[in-house]
């Protein structure tokens, strides 16, 4: 249909107002992360100098290694399971307990995360009682709390990739002596690989953003990143965190366009 | 057992197990717990059943259940809650709509790029999404500073820590989940339609209220639970920029736990949460609903 | 000689529907045998069947006196040519085709030099280094030809192999599927809605009808002698008229107030069936009759052949499919049909 040229300009300032919106908060914390000022919002001239902070804060460099090894643990845990589970509710049909098994994958998805976080947190303190496991909480129940939110992200993703292959490539695999798991492994998984990179990516950055869940899960001496962001924050608004901010944008920015690609590959 | 029942069992083991584990037995520990009364050791509960000289005992507490009913600070928390989530949901779609709409008509080589700078924010730290607007609102914030430097205004507004700053930040963070179902579903709408409108005699506003709203109802309705339930259990944004002026239903249960040490109440707040929120959402969950997320 | 395929009794239920109806069916070695039916016929489960891809309800599935019945595919001497083809696309046609020689670990080198003979057999010789996406779909069909035949099955399993090629492709990838499997023996069982792709190729032909085998026989048998109202009708859209014995060999015709020679004497009443190209179109009433008439409805202009949609006398419609009929015939006007003694065909069911 042909568009005028009124229609155009005002989709355009739509458009416009609205990524404003968008991003005019994250550029603010860009643009003042170079700022040479402590006082955040008064502009004083260029400097780097928080990030030269940051890279000696010690407290933000642990919470950051940890934070990076359960957002891999979270990730790499929830591609597998999540194949496991998309594959059965892909290309099962019917099986006993789908409906209960697609709810229980699908709950975190929905769940408030106070909901999940403390449920889960209450699981841990029954489990510690009754069979001295986990013992206190920590690294060690945050992500198992990661891998279990992030699980509903990657079947999500694995599935519909799965769902979009023509299901004669494994007959025909079997048909033409491939064995089952032969078969997944030489035709199934390069095909749904893209989507696995993607899942995984999606899995690993919720995980290090998570703050709501952690905070119920984590004991004494396991501060993620967020977890110090958020106490930081409490206390006000300071540079570091702007620097700090800007570095996980930047990342961030980068797994989501890595991501998007994948999935477009993968179709 | 054939060779293929067998794979199958296989397959599903490790997700039945996990979800078993950490999604099913906690669901039910919540519920379990907010059955029983509080008590003063660690964790502070006195389960609601016990076992003593070899027989069950049974100690169910429902003060937890009279308390929500009758004090004011919850019902209010929840009422918060629905109102904010609901209010979210309209400026969501005040806003999104129309940015759906015009990302829909945009030449096709540009939508790609459309829709990935409102994916992007997804993927980005909400921690750092939210903490951003307080630079920006609070009273020697941006926003004030430009408003005096434009001379709009002669005194500082007060916005942060107040139900407006909790409003403003719920639609930038939601605004996404609106825009991509109902992108999604603008973008697959037939626009031949609209020509056979206008063919028809159709003015466009009329084209627009006969054709393409009743038509985008899908996925204005999947995009609005999308904002509306998630919104309704927000925890980070009334707390980072309401303080506590605005008490919302997480923010109750976050001091029922870790302020007053109240598991059964922080735990029947979840119970209600999920009844209220997550069971409708299961049932009207496409798989659209979660698509948009992607 | 012992049939290489014997399925006995074989059903296939899904649910309420019954795919396949307790099928009992014989196919021979160095058959291009063919399961024709419409869409839901149970043709297609039949095949999946002997490939491996269902288990039966009931019945048993022989190849070659061995009961494969409880074997999964990658068990069965058999192998397939997909309808989608089911190409892996991120392999080269080379790689589609050694898979299965992968799967059998054979050595290296003489596996390359059965992809290579196998290539040359199908002519994909300067594709091996393509991907499926890069291919017409002749060339993909030829792939998951190459690709089947390689293992050298005892049956080759086709599902409608020419449905997604155009109308000129077909015709010729029909003369190749037979050439090889002149040249190959091997047992072909070839799936297709399409009866004129299978008169054209198969040996033997199996008309299927919600779930059952109707009819078994040569294509000619099939088209000339066919055995039930069903089979008449679903090939070659015969003229089915009632008939009521008069005689020996000899029926009368209600609808149409006449009487006439049939194949086989009727035991009761019946039907005859009458193909539209058997029968003759004229002006005149002809010779030897009495011969019934009708009024021409409608002509359809066909090429090489017309055809006359004729309102008999009686009331019942019949068809005729006339080439040059004297005195061109136009829509409104009257005319006799006849036919030669040989063309009506007695049917008891």
């Amino acid at each position: 249909m042909r568009v005028s040229r009124g229609a155009k300009i005002a989709g355009g300032t739509v458009l416009g107002l609205g990524y404003a919106f968008l991003f005019a908060p994250i550029l603010s914390v860009i643009v003042y992360s170079f700022n040479e000022s402590r006082l955040v919002t008064v502009w004083s001239g260029f400097s780097t100098k928080w990030y030269g902070e940051l890279a000696h804060d010690d407290r933000v460099l642990n919470a950051l290694r940890l934070s990076l090894g359960i957002a891999a643990f979270a990730a790499s845990g929830a591609v597998i399971i999540g194949t496991m589970a998309a594959y059965a509710l892909a290309r099962f049909g019917k099986f006993r307990g789908k409906a209960l098994f697609s709810g229980l994958v699908a709950a975190p998805l929905v769940l408030p995360e106070v909901t999940t976080g403390l449920s889960m947190l209450l699981l841990f303190v029954l489990m510690e009682r009754l069979i001295g496991w986990p013992q206190g909480r920590g690294a060690i129940t945050i992500a198992i709390a990661h891998v279990t939110f992030a699980v509903a992200y990657a079947t999500v993703i694995i599935r519909s990739r799965i769902a979009s292959l023509d299901p004669a490539l494994e007959e025909a695999a079997a048909d033409l002596g491939a064995r089952p798991f032969a078969a997944f492994v030489a035709v199934v998984l390069p095909l749904i690989a893209p989507a696995l990179a993607a899942a995984w990516l999606l899995s690993f950055s919720l995980s290090l953003d998570d703050f709501v869940i952690t905070a119920f899960v984590t004991g004494p001496g396991a501060t993620t990143l967020p977890l110090l962001i958020f106490s930081s924050v409490k206390l006000g608004v300071n540079p570091e965190i702007n620097a700090l901010g800007t570095l996980i944008v930047g990342v961030a920015s980068m797994v989501a366009l890595t991501a998007t690609l994948l999935q477009r590959k993968s179709g | 057992m054939s060779a293929a029942t067998a794979r199958r069992r296989g397959v599903l083991a490790l997700p039945w197990i996990w979800l078993g584990l950490f999604v099913a037995a906690p669901f039910v520990i919540v519920l379990a717990i907010s059955l029983s009364s509080a008590g003063y050791g660690s964790p502070p509960i006195d389960f609601f059943i016990g076992w003593q000289n070899g027989h069950p005992t049974f100690n169910i507490n429902l003060d937890s259940f009279e308390l929500l009913a009758s004090d004011q600070l919850y019902i209010r928390g929840f009422l918060n809650s629905i109102a904010i989530a609901g209010l979210t949901t309209l400026l969501c779609l005040l806003v999104g709509y129309p940015m759906a709409y015009v990302m829909a008509r945009a030449p096709a080589r540009l939508q790609p790029l459309l829709v990935m700078l409102v994916i992007l924010p997804f993927w980005t730290s909400s921690l750092i999404r939210v903490y951003a607007w307080i630079g920006i609102l609070k009273e020697n914030g941006l926003l004030n500073g430009l408003l005096l430097h434009l001379g709009l205004i002669s005194q500082p507004l007060v916005i942060l820590n107040t139900p407006i700053a909790v409003q403003i930040g719920m639609v930038y963070a939601y605004l996404p989940f609106l825009v991509l179902p109902l992108y999604a579903t603008l973008q697959k709408l037939d626009w031949t339609l609209l020509e056979a409108a206008a063919d028809l005699g159709a003015k466009p506003w009329s084209a627009f209220f006969r054709v393409t709203l009743p038509l985008s109802w899908p996925g204005t309705l999947a995009g609005a639970l999308l904002v509306f339930v998630p919104a309704s259990g927000e925890y980070l944004i009334p707390e980072l920029l309401g303080s506590s002026t605005l008490p919302m239903i997480s923010t109750v249960l976050w001091t029922e736990f870790f302020g007053n040490r109240d598991w059964p109440m922080a735990s029947l707040i979840a119970v209600m949460l999920l009844l209220v929120l997550a069971i409708p959402l299961l049932f009207l969950r496409g798989g659209q609903a979660t698509a948009g997320r992607v | 000689m012992a049939p290489l395929i014997r399925l006995e009794g074989l059903t296939k239920r899904f649910g309420e529907t019954v795919a396949a109806d307790d099928v009992t069916l014989d196919i021979l070695e160095g058959e291009l045998f063919g399961l024709l039916g419409a869409s839901g016929s149970g043709k297609t489960t039949l095949l999946r069947l002997l490939g491996g891809f269902e288990t039966p309800t009931a019945g048993r599935v022989l190849i070659d006196g061995v009961d494969v019945t409880a074997l999964p595919p990658y068990e069965r001497p058999t192998n397939m040519v997909f309808q989608s083809y089911a190409l892996f696309p991120h392999m080269t046609v080379a790689a589609n085709i050694a898979f299965g020689l992968k799967q059998a670990r054979m050595p290296k080198p003489e596996a390359d030099a059965r992809v290579e003979e196998v290539m040359e057999l199908v002519k994909l010789t300067e594709l091996g280094k393509r991907k499926p996406s890069e291919l017409s779909g002749g060339q993909r069909q030829r792939v998951a030809l190459a690709r089947a035949l390689v293992l050298r099955p005892k049956v080759l399993l086709l599902d409608e192999p020419l449905s997604a090629l155009d109308k000129k492709l077909r015709e010729h990838t029909q003369f190749e599927l037979m050439r090889l499997q002149r040249e190959l023996g091997i047992t072909f069982v070839i799936v297709t809605h399409d009866q004129d792709e299978a008169m054209a190729m198969c040996s033997r032909i199996a008309v299927m009808d919600m779930g059952k085998v109707i009819e078994t026989g040569t294509p000619r048998a099939i088209y000339e002698r066919p055995q039930c109202r069903f089979v008449a009708d679903f090939i070659g859209g015969a003229n089915i008229i009632d008939a009521e014995p008069v005689g020996p060999s000899r029926v009368r015709l209600p609808a149409l107030g006449v009487e006439c020679a049939v194949t086989d004497s009727l035991p009761a009443k019946g039907w005859v069936a009458l193909r539209p190209e058997r029968i003759s179109l004229s002006h005149e009433a002809p010779a030897g009759g009495p011969w019934p008439a009708g009024q021409v409805e409608a002509v359809a202009f066909h090429g090489d052949f017309q055809l006359y949609r004729v309102r008999m006398d009686g009331g019942v419609e019949l068809r005729v499919a006339a080439s040059n009929v004297p005195g061109d015939p136009k829509p409104g006007e009257r005319a006799f049909l006849s036919w030669p003694a040989d063309a009506p065909v007695a049917l008891s069911r």
